[in-house]
């Protein structure tokens, strides 16, 4: 049935509230005033130079595309050998081992960083490298596997029986055959999970130290005392930044068949 | 049993970062917290009994389900008309406006809030259009008080109901819809005699994901209340970061934890009765 006016009317307004904020990022990051006013008082590029002189928000920046990059690696040599065995062999308590290693994302980030503290502060391990990939590949595998599930399953399991028959061990047959053509959706795991940690907060937060932060961190201690539009030029840059990524996936494999939900 | 071998490495990072860390948050909660407020190794439930003696626990409690109850309420029903929209769509379309109703998914959640506090600030568009237009001389307070959290809080939700929704709808048979039109029913009655109750169960379970997560919000409450809005996500991390009362922290997550659960068995029973309708 063709949508009624009133319909379109009603999803006009949800839309508006969807993507309003993004809207109103982009246009006070241009301000030329002090603070998040409406409308800007002038425009000007200002904000954007003072965000890239903030030597704070930018080694953060670094210390977080160094750390995306770090987690999705691990997540896709991790997830993958996991998501071929869950989308391609039968054995018991495969469900099992679906569920669980999808687990963590069920539970809140909140949860998961407060229990994670309470191991690695006695350890000595928060506030370092190897606590934050930790803490990072506990959300970002879940998404690798789930992904690379839908990649695998969408190969004909034929092409490997085929290489089979031509006298492939079953190893070089997923090596060879299955993860190939796979690679689009290994590309939108690698993706997705790279923007997973690059935009992680909430753990983060329980797992960061005066040496080591994370941008997203820096990113919300900034907004929690002072609201001026450099914030708005930072938010803007994230926006830009995850609308590439998304565009990217799309191109790979198609965003919500890349999530994969229900 | 090779299935298993090659999911070793993952399994290996998940019990090291999730199961390991949750039994010691259970252990820990277990602790006592001593009058200097050093955390001492014992077995006991005092941090529990501590914490639900305690009236604040209880508003908490309160002002978590009144927050997201609602948040999550707003949310399924202005997620509804859009899941309607993307679904009457033609194909060209489809692919679009789904995308654009999720975005905002893989938008930092801190970068959208600042997009908030520019709508809802006193110095914000809608305060400058009331002011403007002459409703208002004075601005009214939306941001760092629970009306900041709740519109943000719905704004953050409503992507994952329009996914929820597009899911149950998809089912919907539309030609039920059009019999209806046929035999004389207009489009508003329709709607409400034909399309609401299919949809009811897609909308229920909506509500009950999004009220799961509305729960575990945190950026959120903090943000947009300004250190005035109190929900047990915020005081976790007051208790464990500010305070540094492990015991308190873990308990009070351990009780999350416990109504979460909850809710998803809920949330199981309910898709369950629905399968078995069906």
């Amino acid at each position: 049935m063709k949508p009624t006016l009133a319909l379109r009317l009603l999803a006009c307004v949800g839309y508006l509230v969807l993507l309003s904020p993004a809207a109103l990022v982009l246009l006070i990051s241009f301000s030329a005033g002090d603070f998040l006013t409406f409308p800007p008082p002038g425009f000007s590029t200002r904000w954007y130079v003072a965000l890239a002189g903030n030597s704070v928000l930018m080694s953060a920046l670094g210390t977080s595309a160094i750390l995306a990059a770090v987690v999705a690696v691990v997540a896709l040599l991790v997830g993958g050998p996991a998501a071929y065995a869950i989308a391609r062999l039968e054995f018991p308590g495969r469900g099992v081992l679906a569920a669980l290693l999808t687990a963590p994302l069920l539970l809140p980030t909140l949860v998961l960083g407060l229990a994670l503290l309470l191991v690695l502060q006695p350890l000595g391990l928060a506030a370092t490298w190897p606590g934050l990939v930790l803490g990072h590949c506990l959300v970002a595998i879940p998404f690798a596997v789930r992904i690379m599930t839908t990649a695998f399953a969408g190969v004909p399991k034929e092409l490997e029986a085929a290489a089979w028959t031509l006298g492939a061990t079953p190893f070089q047959a997923a090596l060879r055959i299955t993860l190939p053509n796979a690679a689009p959706g290994a590309i939108a795991a690698g993706v997705l999970t790279f923007l997973v940690s690059f935009d992680e907060t909430v753990i983060s937060l329980f797992l960061v130290g005066p040496r080591l932060t994370t941008l997203p961190v820096e990113m919300f201690r900034y907004a929690e005392h002072t609201t001026d539009p450099l914030i708005a030029a930072l938010a803007m840059t994230l926006i830009a930044f995850a609308a590439l990524m998304v565009l990217l996936v799309e191109r790979l494999m198609g965003f919500s068949n890349a999530m994969g939900r229900e | 049993m090779i299935g298993w071998l090659l999911a070793l490495p993952a399994l290996g990072v998940m019990g090291l970062a999730f199961l390991w860390p949750l039994a010691m948050l259970f252990r820990i909660s277990l602790n006592r917290t001593t009058e200097t407020g050093a955390m001492e190794v014992a077995v006991t439930g005092e941090s529990y009994t501590r914490l639900l003696g305690d009236e604040f626990t209880w508003e908490l409690i309160g002002n978590t389900l009144g927050l997201s109850g609602t948040s999550a309420a707003i949310a399924v029903a202005m997620a509804l008309p859009v899941a309607l929209m993307i679904r009457a769509a033609s194909p060209r379309w489809r692919g679009l406006l789904a995308l654009l109703a999720i975005a905002p998914l893989l938008v930092s959640g801190t970068a959208r809030l600042v997009g908030w506090m520019a709508i809802l600030g006193d110095q914000g568009m809608i305060n400058v259009v009331l002011r403007w237009v002459g409703l208002t001389d004075a601005p009214i307070r939306m941001i760092n008080n629970w009306t900041g959290v709740r519109v943000g809080l719905m704004e953050s939700l409503m992507p994952y109901a329009v996914l929820v929704l597009l899911a149950g709808l998809g089912r919907l048979d539309s030609r039920l819809e059009e019999a209806a039109a046929t035999l004389g029913a207009n489009r508003f009655r329709t709607f409400i005699r034909v399309t609401l109750p299919l949809a009811a169960p897609a909308l229920l379970a909506a509500w009950l994901l999004t009220l799961v997560l509305g729960i575990s919000a945190f950026i959120t409450p903090r943000l947009m209340g300004g250190g005035r809005v109190f929900v047990l996500a915020t005081e976790i991390y007051n208790l464990a970061l500010e305070s540094v009362d492990w015991p308190a922290a873990a308990a009070m997550a351990m009780l999350l934890l416990g109504g979460l659960i909850l809710l998803m068995l809920l949330r199981g029973c309910v898709g369950w009765l629905q399968g078995k309708r069906a």
